[in-house]
């Protein structure tokens, strides 16, 4: 006997065959992959849609500062009557505190923030944001002074009538853009403008929208001025690192529930939240709806795959004297077994191409989407490989029964099949 | 010697019932024959012939081919036998039919180690062997009954085969197309090719050098044409001498013809000899 088929042979023989077989065949491939196409379709979409969704919350928390919190007062949902305002209030000997028990902190300003009319010569604006916080707050927020100075620790000892302005309330009051000797009213005091710090918006989904004029002012200057927030104060500030959420939140919590004197079954009257924290958060979402993605594409693939194997039995009873033919003129059953697994593979594969153009085509529908929050939609390369793995795989687990039964007909009753 | 089949017996079971399809065949084919093998519908030449191509094994006995034992081999085995050393030819020719003539030629080569470069140039080579060189590219739609008969013998001599195995190869054509291709496997033959018809049609037999006659599972004429009980020369003679005698052509032909195999055999398939003579396809009446 000479020699014996060489596996790339058969593996090339097969695939142009299938290839003819599924051309031959167009409009049935087309239907019979429908499952394959809209399951790895849907999959690239989903996949796409959350890597934009994820890349684009990302790059808004980063531009706050990733080892950045917030303290502020919570009513309990458990016991929303329970507590009194003043009893969930933020005070500022807590802030002090605070500031002196939690190794963690690294920066911490109490924030008061109120509105008040503001006014410049003759404009008046009314309801603009005061926002009083000690000189700390540069560098936890690390927005830009533009014109001027920032505060200073003497600013806040001395409870001095300096405010920062946004460079939006420049515009909106018709200061000059060099403001260090204008005057300002807030809530009837007179203010001295000392410098302008850039504006910065909360992208829409988070409640942002057009910027606003923004008013600073120390916080001990904020402290003695009416109104007084409901809920009080509240806390901005930095950790030592970003990955110390947890150990600050331990800190804080251990701190505040014994200045409040709460009982081991209390519920906390503050809450910590940190960037960090959002973000994993974000990320925690985004594997949820990955898992999702890779759900739909197992269940559209097992429909897809159960189609797959039905066309794949009529190929296979549809071409039972070709099969006995082949068989006659020397093809092996195993040659036999390839030739039909290698056709629903590609048929599975066609399937998944299809699909992935359409996916493709989703996703760059998704970031066409003017101003939408799906800019940064990308198809990572992982999600093109699961579903084209999971394709193939669907491919050779129902293309095997079809594939066994052809291998294994007799090539006599074949060639007599009707 | 080509085929060496002895003591080749074939049971199979259909549900509860033993069906005995050969029982006990003993048959040599010397390279270069042209071998008929003849026999009723129920006679065994369907599993004779399915042996012989190596489609089926045996139950009991031995097969060797070209000096090779063949009857216990595996599926995969088989099929490497019959890839180099059959070449089959269908009563209903057995072409793909979305494959040109040259691709359907080129069929069995795909299964052929190392000989699937080069395939469209022997698949050529065998069309043009049985006058098709210039229909290559044509489907089988596109051909006549005959031609698509011409392409898969084409087919079945592309390997170069030991065996040229025809199973009823003039059954689906009409009497002028099957005389082509009846002259096209004496051609063959002259060039050396060993030929297995099997039939059921004596003027097809006529033409072979040997024929072999099957009945109930076994062998019971096995002759050179011109001895065989129905176109044998011998018998030919006995019965010109027996039309002078008598006169009468038609009055004759079946009890002479009768009276002559009995001896040998108990009975005979009772073909007219006139329609074998003339080399025409004719039912054997029974």
């Amino acid at each position: 006997m000479r020699g014996i088929l060489s596996i790339p042979q058969v593996l090339l023989q097969t695939l142009i065959l299938a290839l003819g077989q599924l051309w031959a065949n167009r409009v049935r491939a087309l239907l019979t992959t429908l499952g394959i196409v809209i399951g790895v379709a849907s999959t690239i979409a989903i996949v796409g849609g959350t890597q934009g969704l994820k890349a684009f919350v990302l790059k808004e928390f980063e531009s706050f500062g990733a080892s950045r919190f917030v303290i502020f007062p919570r009513n309990p949902r458990e016991t929303p009557n329970r507590y009194s305002p003043q009893q969930i209030q933020l005070k500022l000997r807590e802030a002090r505190m605070l500031e002196r028990t939690c190794p963690s902190i690294s920066r911490l300003t109490p924030v008061k923030s109120f509105v008040a009319q503001v006014q410049f010569g003759d404009r008046v604006e009314q309801n603009v944001r005061i926002t009083g916080m000690d000189e700390d707050w540069h560098l936890i927020e690390g927005r830009t002074i533009i014109a001027g100075r920032p505060f200073s620790r003497i600013d806040e000892q001395e409870q001095r009538a300096v405010c920062i302005v946004n460079d939006k309330a420049v515009e909106e009051l018709g200061l000059d853009k060099e403001p260090a000797t204008q005057t300002i009213l807030v809530g009837g005091r007179k203010f001295l403008v000392v410098g302008v710090v850039e504006t910065k918006t909360l992208p829409a989904i988070f409640g942002g929208g057009e910027p606003l004029s923004e008013v600073y002012i120390p916080f001990s200057a904020a402290n003695a001025m009416k109104p007084e927030p409901i809920f009080g104060l509240f806390i901005q500030g930095t950790m030592i690192s970003p990955n110390a959420f947890d150990d600050l939140e331990a800190e804080v919590r251990a701190s505040l529930r014994r200045s409040r004197e709460l009982k081991p079954d209390d519920p906390d009257t503050f809450a910590v939240r940190a960037t960090e924290q959002a973000i994993s958060s974000i990320n925690r979402v985004s594997v949820g709806l990955t898992i999702a993605a890779t759900c739909i594409v197992a269940i559209s693939l097992i429909v897809g795959g159960v189609g797959i194997m039905n066309i794949m039995l009529a190929s296979v009873s549809e071409r039972t004297r070709e099969i006995g033919l082949r068989k006659a003129v020397g093809a092996p059953p195993i040659v036999i077994l390839t030739q039909f697994l290698v056709e629903a593979v590609v048929l599975c594969l066609s399937g998944a191409l299809i699909g992935l153009i359409l996916g493709y085509g989703l996703v760059a529908g998704l970031r066409a989407i003017p101003d939408g929050p799906m800019e940064g939609a990308s198809v990572p390369a992982w999600s093109v490989w699961l579903s084209v793995g999971f394709s193939a795989f669907t491919g050779i687990a129902f293309g095997m029964f079809p594939a066994i039964k052809a291998a294994r007909l007799d090539p006599i009753e074949a060639l007599r099949h009707e | 010697m080509t085929i060496s089949i002895r003591k080749v017996e074939k049971t199979y079971i259909v549900g509860e019932q033993q069906v005995r399809a050969l029982r006990g065949v003993d048959l040599e084919i010397k390279k270069n024959e042209f071998v008929a093998i003849m026999g009723p519908s129920g006679s065994g030449k369907s599993t004779l012939m399915n042996i012989i191509g190596c489609l089926d094994q045996p139950t009991a006995g031995s097969y060797l081919l070209n000096s090779r034992r063949v009857d216990s081999l595996d599926a995969s085995a088989l099929a490497r036998v019959r890839n180099q050393e059959i070449g089959f030819v269908f009563q209903s020719f057995e072409l793909l039919p979305r494959a040109t003539a040259i691709k359907n030629v080129a069929l069995p080569l795909m299964y052929a180690p190392g000989k699937w470069f080069g395939a469209g140039k022997r698949a050529a080579e065998a069309l043009k062997r049985v006058g098709l060189g210039d229909r290559m590219d044509h489907r089988p739609n596109q051909l006549s009954g005959g031609q698509k008969q011409r392409v898969a013998i084409a087919r079945a001599l592309v390997n170069s085969p030991s065996i040229l195995l025809a199973d009823e190869p003039t059954g689906a054509l009409d009497s002028t197309t099957s005389e082509e291709i009846i002259g096209l496997f004496k051609e063959l033959h002259e060039q050396g090719q060993t030929i297995v018809v099997v039939t059921h049609e004596e003027g097809v037999a006529a033409n072979a050098e040997r024929i072999v006659r099957l009945r109930d599972g076994k062998i019971y004429s096995d002759w050179p044409r011109r001895l065989d009980p129905i176109h044998g020369e011998y018998l030919r003679t006995m019965m010109r001498q027996a039309m002078e005698l008598h006169g009468s052509v038609e009055g004759a032909t079946g009890a002479s013809t009768g009276a002559r195999t009995g001896e040998r055999t108990g009975d005979s398939t009772g073909a007219s000899v006139g329609g074998a003579e003339a080399g025409v396809t004719q039912e054997p009446r029974t």
